[in-house]
């Protein structure tokens, strides 16, 4: 069966779409990431225009989130206040995102900025956790664990305009995660993903937010990031394509609550381990597509479309 | 004299060329981009009207043209630099067609003319209007690119030798439209040829439209985008949230 995409114009087989929504889905019920980082790849190789999937895919993210915002809210595992100060800065980094996006569209530069950016932060990314998750299989291996401080200062407590996070139980200058949530806003609008990928470690190692609230904390700031964004991109450049969205967005909600499942069974150092490669390998075959020589040197755009 | 003579080849000549006029039908002038759309498929038939007896020593030939509204485009062409590939140098189209099929029944090389090709813009190349720019380092090699990505793409189609006549009076074609068309109005074009020179020409239009719901959702994005966010933000909100409702339920 054949989907027609208003937006996007172009038709793409509805079973794709449903296969790329709910395959996302899987791994972001077993990783417990909201899959926006490959959702938008996903597209770009079926034949969306980048424009479109960036925008679409940010909508989708909204999705897949606002279930486990809601669970964390009721659960009271969400610092608000700290979620509300890396949300403002979000907002602020979701406009100037928003800003280079239409200006490197105009410039016809727009693919290489998201391929770009795709290479460079899921390269990073994947690296780390890679590094980070065989360290912890091999810690799982060996006898006695070392421990780890519970709590380290390092420069980001000597900041001034301190701010009291009592969820957190943080005393700590209102820039970090200012400066933090500024970083996913902008990410978010060039990448049309969450940013939950650089936002858990960031708030884990950088501002030292207990594990407990950092992924409520996160759904929440990433939720309000992505629809503001979603926004955004509908009112400056119109390339959000509902269709799209709707499609993505069922296939996304059935394999999350099959990846949940999964992802309960499998050991959790494993998983990580995956996760890494799955990361490492989207990075490699963007970061492939910019280095071999194209089949094609030659594009079209259309100027005021995309 | 010489403006008596031109008079008089003039007048001789006018009823001979109005001697065969097409007269044509499609089998159907409106197109809609439904949700399922697949492409369709256009059947442009006609026949020739004579008034006078088949003209001997040369042969009827048909050519017909089906274009879709034009554009403007940027075509850009990637360069190495710093070890990646990046678009690097652009040249701009003021007007190709976003669709553009030639139908005829023998080769076009041999049987359109130069100078009538280029009166009435019959040939793909013809059919694109480049930038007129002073620096035209290789113009051609960017509008080759274009008709070449779309010949990929099944935008743009030469289709030589399709056009069946049959005895110099009946002729039908078919032609495809790729499931990529944009919504406008297609103009088919039907020529009729002897010797290399257009006697005739008739058009006619193609409607192609998006389905009720695609076009709604299409001016909607355009029209009132900032609903049409609300709407996206609605979408994924009832369905993000109610599938895992429905989920807890069900378990």
């Amino acid at each position: 069966m054949q989907v027609y995409l208003p937006i996007a114009e172009t038709t793409v087989n509805a079973f794709t779409l449903l296969g790329v929504g709910g395959g996302v889905g899987v791994l972001s019920g077993m990783f417990g990431v909201g899959g926006g980082f490959l959702i938008t790849p996903l597209l770009f190789f079926i034949g969306v225009p980048p424009a479109v999937a960036v925008a679409t895919g940010v909508n989708q993210v909204v999705a897949a989130s606002i279930s486990g915002v809601l669970t964390h809210l009721k659960r009271k595992t969400v610092d608000l206040r700290m979620g509300s100060v890396l949300l403002a800065g979000g907002l602020v980094g979701s406009l100037v995102g928003i800003w280079f996006f239409t200006l490197m569209s105009r410039l016809g530069q727009i693919d290489l900025l998201v391929q770009l950016s795709y290479v460079l932060f899921l390269g990073v990314i994947g690296a780390l956790m890679f590094q980070e998750s065989l360290r912890a299989l091999l810690r799982a291996k060996s006898a006695n664990p070392p421990r780890r401080k519970l709590h380290t200062h390092n420069w980001v407590h000597n900041l001034p305009w301190k701010i009291k996070f009592r969820t957190s139980g943080l005393y700590i200058s209102v820039f970090p995660p200012l400066a933090v949530g500024f970083g996913v806003g902008v990410l978010s609008a060039i990448m049309g993903v969450g940013g939950g990928f650089i936002l858990v470690p960031a708030m884990i190692y950088l501002l030292g937010m207990p594990t407990k609230v950092v992924i409520g904390t996160s759904l929440f700031q990433v939720t309000f990031v992505a629809a503001f964004t979603t926004m955004l991109h509908a009112v400056t450049s119109q390339t959000v394509d509902v269709m799209l969205a709707l499609f993505l967005i069922i296939g996304g909600v059935i394999g999350a609550q099959v990846g949940t499942r999964i992802g309960l069974k499998l050991p959790a150092e494993q998983l990580r381990i995956l996760m890494a490669l799955l990361v490492l390998a989207v990075a490699i075959k963007i970061g492939l597509d910019l280095v071999l020589t194209p089949r094609e040197l030659y594009s079209i755009t259309i100027p005021g479309r995309f | 004299m010489r403006a008596l003579l031109a008079l008089l080849i003039l007048l001789t000549a006018l009823p001979l060329r109005a001697e065969e006029q097409a007269v044509v039908g499609l089998s159907q002038n409106r197109v809609s981009l439904t949700v399922n759309f697949e492409g369709s498929e256009i059947l442009i038939f006609g026949a020739v009207r004579r008034d006078g007896p088949l003209p001997e020593g040369s042969t009827l030939d048909v050519i017909v043209t089906v274009e879709g509204p034009p554009t403007p485009s940027v075509i850009w062409r990637k360069a190495r630099k710093g070890g990646i590939w990046v678009n690097s140098e652009s040249q701009i189209v003021h007007a190709a067609p976003s669709f553009y099929a030639v139908a005829s029944t023998a080769p076009l090389i041999d049987i359109l003319s130069p100078d009538a090709d280029l009166t009435h813009r019959i040939s793909t190349r013809l059919a694109i209007f480049e930038a007129r720019t002073d620096d035209s380092r290789d113009a051609a090699s960017f509008t080759e690119a274009l008709i070449r990505i779309r010949q990929g793409e099944g935008l743009y189609q030469a289709l030589d030798s399709t056009v069946s006549l049959q005895r110099e009076t009946l002729f039908s074609t078919r032609i495809k439209l790729p499931k990529t068309i944009v919504e406008g109005s297609y103009g088919a074009r039907i020529f009729l040829l002897r010797e290399g020179q257009v006697l005739h020409e008739v058009e006619t239009v193609i409607d192609v439209q998006k389905a009720v719901l695609e076009r709604w959702l299409y001016n909607l994005a355009f029209q009132q985008p900032f609903l049409y966010g609300l709407l996206a933000l609605g979408l994924a909100v009832f369905f993000g949230w109610g599938a895992s409702a429905l989920f807890r339920l069900v378990r």
